[in-house]
């Protein structure tokens, strides 16, 4: 079970707090009604799906029930970050601390 | 006596109490802190078991987790019954029943046994190949009849009784294994204060000290030590000590799953205890103390009973005061075994001679072996062994061929060498390394907080070792926050240390191909299979596994997986590092049921959800249905009525008098703040903005793909307060839905959300009399159609309480739904079904909903919507706000792909013949003549007979729907084709005037 730091709650909770809610800055837009048949399949259904980094929304369903963003690696699940739902993309991710080599 | 092999004066037991067992229908007796295996030696028995695949005779391997062989059931009564339990584990209690698994009629004379004689028919890869044609006789013949002849044990057929519990735990330090590297760990970090739990999986602590005669700690000898160390632990505040308790999966930042074995060891457990405690534990550090496995030699017929890994003799000797056997032979390619049959000759059994693979081997233990006056051989291989049930002789023969000569025995000890337990390292993800000089796997990079000490690092020497540890111990202790460090490290006085040994098979195993030198014992995989599945065309070692399953069985290849590995790189020419190591995963041994489920069965497996109102339905018999978590009154029964009887009575009482029903489970989310009506705009497809407060609309909410997700009557309380309903199911989805609205692309709306749902009680009176039933009770609001018209809404009191009374129609009648704080919601209930009586109304359950709303042409979201309905589809257009410039689902609506034509929409199927009944779900075609399969053009959504249409009547989604009303339709069902009529889907009342009749 993964701890996850929930931005509000400025704690470490046990994951099952927790609900994901799928790939972050994805924006809705203002002129919904007058998108594109390109940019409205763009924005519902085409997702990154990447093996490495992923920015993703979670939501802390079982505590303050607010939606933030997390940065995690889809390799390790390791959390790298996470912040409050409208806060930017982080440009500059911190390194992970605990990758260390043995002897 | 406690069996005829138990010597006077060896071992640590104390002779004073016995303990009766049964195995087979044989008594014995042993000594409480004997295991069952240490019991059945003490008693001369070694034949325990037949093998899995060849219905071999097997013995006892090991003295531990590792087991492969002896695995027994053991019964304490009908229902707790537990197959597959290694005896080298289940420790001894009086009266303890065993029974050997796997072998018919008896364990001596076993009629499986002809496998062993057809082995050619078995060989690697056998399932894959034998049974693979004709494909039907996988199902009906070869399937059953291989599970019923392979296979282990059998499951008990009753419910188990047992109770179990579960634990989170939380420390700075978690210790996984308690030989000498966990404790001198463990003292390290516990000495500065920080949070610590140590657990091993043995009843006692001490690991290999267990069986070490050679260790000297603190002036101590080893295992006392351990007892002494472990007795202090215990003692500390900041220490939890767990015994029997096994580290099975090292999970996502060092969270740990440990099983408690609390009472499989008493004779009677008391019924507050619980037979298992998982122990899920959060740690900021692990250390891993989970030290090594000895390997078996790989040698014709290694797996006739009597013949076992030298340090398992070990601890039955210097641990239980057991002698494995009156005459043993020892077969080496490595120092530890010298010491076993050292330990052996000194308490007095008759050691053969030491078969030792290495050509020229020196050392301090060789030394003693021969000062003893046993006779040693260098160079040679034990090329088979003789005896079926027990082994009776070795066979030996230099290694590069020569005269052989035949020594008998009653046991073989052997050992090729100690692999490090990287088991929890690897679950953790840490990827190991091939260290080539001692050929083994040990942890190199970590992906986790954690560090390896001791026999499971690769760390030889008992000082090496405790030195290793202690400095991890106070390392992880300071990562976590400790200041003072004490640094009381223990001093090795004496040590025993050895290392290396050989992987894969000895000369003795091969090439010939009637062979059976076996490799993994619980799978019967032999050298032979291994090297056939390379021939055979296997190149990673990951098919080489499944190929011939070696590794898989419940033991996981503990003693298998390097001799496996190491036989197939040399067969396929590549060093073993480029062959891989196979994926470690967990449980380390096998986990029960009972303990991953706990408390989380029977009524405590999901929650159970009841109305208000529930009592009284209970109290008058209402048949219940479960929807989701809730149970709801799915019709109440007369005397005498079946479920048809009871929902015609009640359908038609609703339209002749009135109904009462329980809608309470209904979804209720409250939307309130100056933004709310905004904020309703971009949720549902209705306009809300011009609604006025007391009024109700039909909303529809959709997806932003622009299908339909709920919906509901919205009634408006106040400008800024609206009272939502949505459906059973949907409401927690439905408010987060709103919820994500609200917090990521509208934050800039001040509006609450608050779900309402358990708050009110909802009644719904439904029917001509409904307001005359009502009437009575309420205050404070005027019940007259001009004051109250249909879809309004007010507050007001009834019988006294607060109530927010609705006025709708779920049904098609004049109808109100009465909405009071769930506390009263029984009181209320029972003073309008008071009021009802006067006026013949009924209760009526959600089957009666389900039709008199059906009658009517009311969909039901998830039923007559499947997620792939537009409002277009299900005829509600008009509920589309056509002037609204964005909602959640506008543009998704607006797809090419959901304005085409032909697309299925909802019509109304009525049967040519009336009493017929159509089955939900069932397809409709347009010709029913068509080859098959033919071109289905849709689905009934919902079916039901009509007692007040006097008919039945049907909802269905159709290709074109609305284009074919009058045409005819069929529906192709086994017992013949069904016609029906395409129709409006209002079957009753098609002008609505009962909304107000
Ligand atoms: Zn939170």
């Amino acid at each position: 079970m993964l701890l996850i730091r929930c931005p509000y709650c400025e704690e470490e909770r046990p994951e099952l707090e927790f609900r994901n809610a799928g790939e972050a800055h994805i924006a809705r837009s203002a002129n919904m009604a007058g998108e594109s048949d390109d940019d409205f399949e763009k924005f519902f259904f085409i997702r990154s799906n990447p093996k490495g980094i992923i920015y993703e929304r979670w939501r802390h369903m079982h505590g303050c029930a607010r939606f933030f963003n997390a940065v995690r690696d889809t390799v390790t699940d390791k959390f790298i970050m996470t912040y409050k739902a409208g806060e930017p993309k982080p440009s500059n991710l911190p390194k992970i601390s605990n990758e260390v080599v043995a002897k | 006596m406690s069996g005829a092999f138990r010597i006077p004066g060896a071992g640590r037991l104390k002779q004073a109490k016995t303990a009766r067992f049964n195995f087979d229908g044989q008594a014995y007796t042993g000594i409480e802190g004997d295991t069952l295996a240490s019991a059945l030696l003490a008693n001369g028995v070694h034949l325990v078991g037949r093998s899995f695949k060849y219905h071999r005779p097997r013995g006892i391997l090991s003295a531990g987790a590792e087991e492969p062989n002896a695995l027994v059931e053991i019964k304490r009564d009908a229902a707790r019954k537990t197959p597959n339990v290694r005896a080298t584990v289940q420790e001894l209690y009086d009266g303890l029943e065993a029974q050997s698994q796997n072998r018919w009629p008896s364990l001596s004379f076993d009629v499986g046994a002809v496998n062993d004689i057809a082995s050619p028919l078995f060989s690697a890869g056998f399932y894959y190949k034998t049974f693979m044609w004709p494909k039907a006789a996988w199902k009906s013949l070869y399937e059953p009849k291989i599970r019923a002849a392979a296979g282990l044990g059998v499951s008990p057929d009753q419910p188990d009784p047992d109770h179990y519990s579960s634990r989170y735990g939380h420390c700075d330090v978690l210790v996984l294994g308690g030989g000498a590297a966990g404790i001198a760990a463990a003292l390290a970090a516990a000495e500065t204060g920080v949070r610590v739990i140590l657990a091993d999986e043995q009843a006692e602590f001490g690991g290999s000290l267990r069986f070490e005669t050679g260790a000297g700690i603190d002036g101590q000898d080893g295992f006392a030590w351990a007892q002494a160390a472990i007795a202090e632990l215990q003692g500390m505040d900041n220490v939890r000590v767990l015994s029997r308790t096994t580290a099975f999966g090292y999970y996502a930042q060092n969270f740990v799953g440990l099983v408690e074995r609390v009472s499989d060891h008493l004779s009677t457990p008391g019924h507050d205890l619980p037979r298992e405690r998982l122990w899920q534990v959060r740690a900021k550090r692990v250390v891993l103390a989970s030290g090594a496995i000895e390997r078996h030699m790989v040698f014709a017929d290694n797996d006739r009973p009597g013949i076992m890994l030298a340090g398992a003799a070990r601890t039955y000797l210097n641990h239980y005061g057991v002698a494995v056997g009156r005459q043993v032979g020892v077969y080496t390619a490595n120092d530890s075994a010298y010491a076993a049959a050292i330990d052996l000759k000194k308490a007095g059994v008759q050691v053969a001679a030491i078969v030792d693979l290495r050509d020229h081997p020196t050392g301090p233990v060789i030394d003693e072996a021969r000062a003893l006056g046993i006779e040693v051989n260098f160079g040679r291989a034990v090329i088979r062994a003789g005896g079926k049930l027990r082994v009776s002789s070795m066979t030996v023969q230099p290694k590069n061929g020569g005269g052989e000569r035949t020594i008998p025995v009653d046991a073989i000890l052997m050992s090729a060498g100690w692999t490090p337990s990287v088991h929890l390292f690897s679950q953790s993800r840490g990827k190991v390394a091939f260290n080539d000089e001692t050929k083994r796997f040990v942890p190199g990079t970590y992906a986790q907080d954690c560090v390896s000490v001791g026999a499971c690092n690769g760390t030889d020497g008992l000082s090496a070792t405790i030195d290793e540890a202690y400095a991890a111990g106070e390392k992880a202790a300071k990562d976590t926050g400790a200041k003072t460090v004490k640094s009381n490290r223990p001093k090795v006085d004496a040590s025993e240390s050895w290392s290396r040994g050989m992987l894969g098979a000895a000369p003795g195993a091969g090439p010939d191909t009637t062979v059976k030198a076996f490799v993994d014992f619980q799978n019967d995989v032999t050298a032979k299979d291994i090297r056939q599945a390379v021939h055979e065309g296997m190149r990673s070692i990951e098919h080489v596994k499944r190929f011939t399953t070696n590794g898989m069985a419940t033991d996981q290849g503990k003693t298998s997986n390097m001799h496996g590995l190491a036989i197939a790189a040399e067969e396929l020419g590549k060093p073993i590092p480029e062959v891989g190591l196979t994926t470690f995963r967990a449980p380390y041994t096998p986990v029960t049921f009972g303990a991953i489920v706990s408390h989380a069965r029977g009524p405590l497996f999901d929650p159970t959800r009841k109305t208000a109102i529930h009592p009284w339905a209970e109290a008058q018999g209402a048949v219940f249905e479960d929807v989701g978590q809730w149970k709801r009154a799915w019709y109440f029964p007369k005397a005498g009525e079946d479920m048809h009887a009871a929902v015609d009575r009640e359908c038609v009482a609703v339209r002749k008098t009135a109904g009462l029903f329980d809608a309470s489970t209904l979804g209720k989310i409250e939307v309130v703040g100056p933004d709310a009506a905004k904020f309703m705009e971009l949720l549902y497809t209705n306009p809300w903005e011009k609604l006025e407060p007391g009024r109700c609309r039909y909303g529809i909410m959709l997806r932003e793909d622009g299908f339909i997700y709920d919906d509901g009557v919205v009634g408006r309380l106040a400008p800024d307060r609206f009272h939502v309903t949505t459906t059973t199911g949907g409401a927690p989805r439905v408010m987060n839905h709103m919820e994500d609205y609200l917090q990521t692309e509208f934050p800039h709306l001040n509006v609450w959300l608050t779900s309402i749902t358990e708050q009110w009680a909802v009644i719904a009176v439904q029917g001509p009399k409904s307001r005359d039933i009502i009437a009575p009770l309420v205050e404070g609001i005027d019940m007259s159609d001009e004051a109250l018209p249909h879809m309004s809404v007010r507050e007001g009191k009834i019988c006294g309480v607060p109530t927010r009374l609705f006025r709708m129609s779920f049904t098609g009648e004049r109808g109100f739904e009465v909405n009071v704080p769930a506390d009263y919601g029984q009181a209320v209930w029972e003073a309008l079904w008071a009021e009802g009586q006067k006026h013949d109304a009924a209760a009526y359950g959600t089957e009666a909903m389900h039709v008199l709303r059906a009658e009517k042409g009311y969909i039901i979201v998830g039923q007559d919507t499947d997620g792939t309905v537009t409002p277009n589809d299900a005829g509600l257009d008009w509920a589309v706000g056509k002037k609204k410039a964005d909602f959640v689902g506008i543009r998704g609506m607006a797809r090419p792909d959901l304005v085409a034509k032909g697309r299925k929409q909802l019509v109304g199927l009525k049967t040519k013949d009336p009493k017929v009944v159509l089955e939900e779900g069932a397809q409709i075609v347009e010709d029913p003549k068509q080859a098959i399969p033919m071109k289905m053009i849709g689905h009934v959504t919902s079916s039901y007979w009509s007692e007040n249409c006097g008919r039945s009547i049907a909802l269905a989604l159709v290709a074109g729907g609305r284009d074919r009303m009058g045409d005819t339709l069929y529906v192709p069902m086994p017992n013949g084709v069904i016609e029906v009529e395409v129709s409006s889907m209002v079957f009753f009342d098609e002008t609505g005037g009962r909304l107000n009749g």
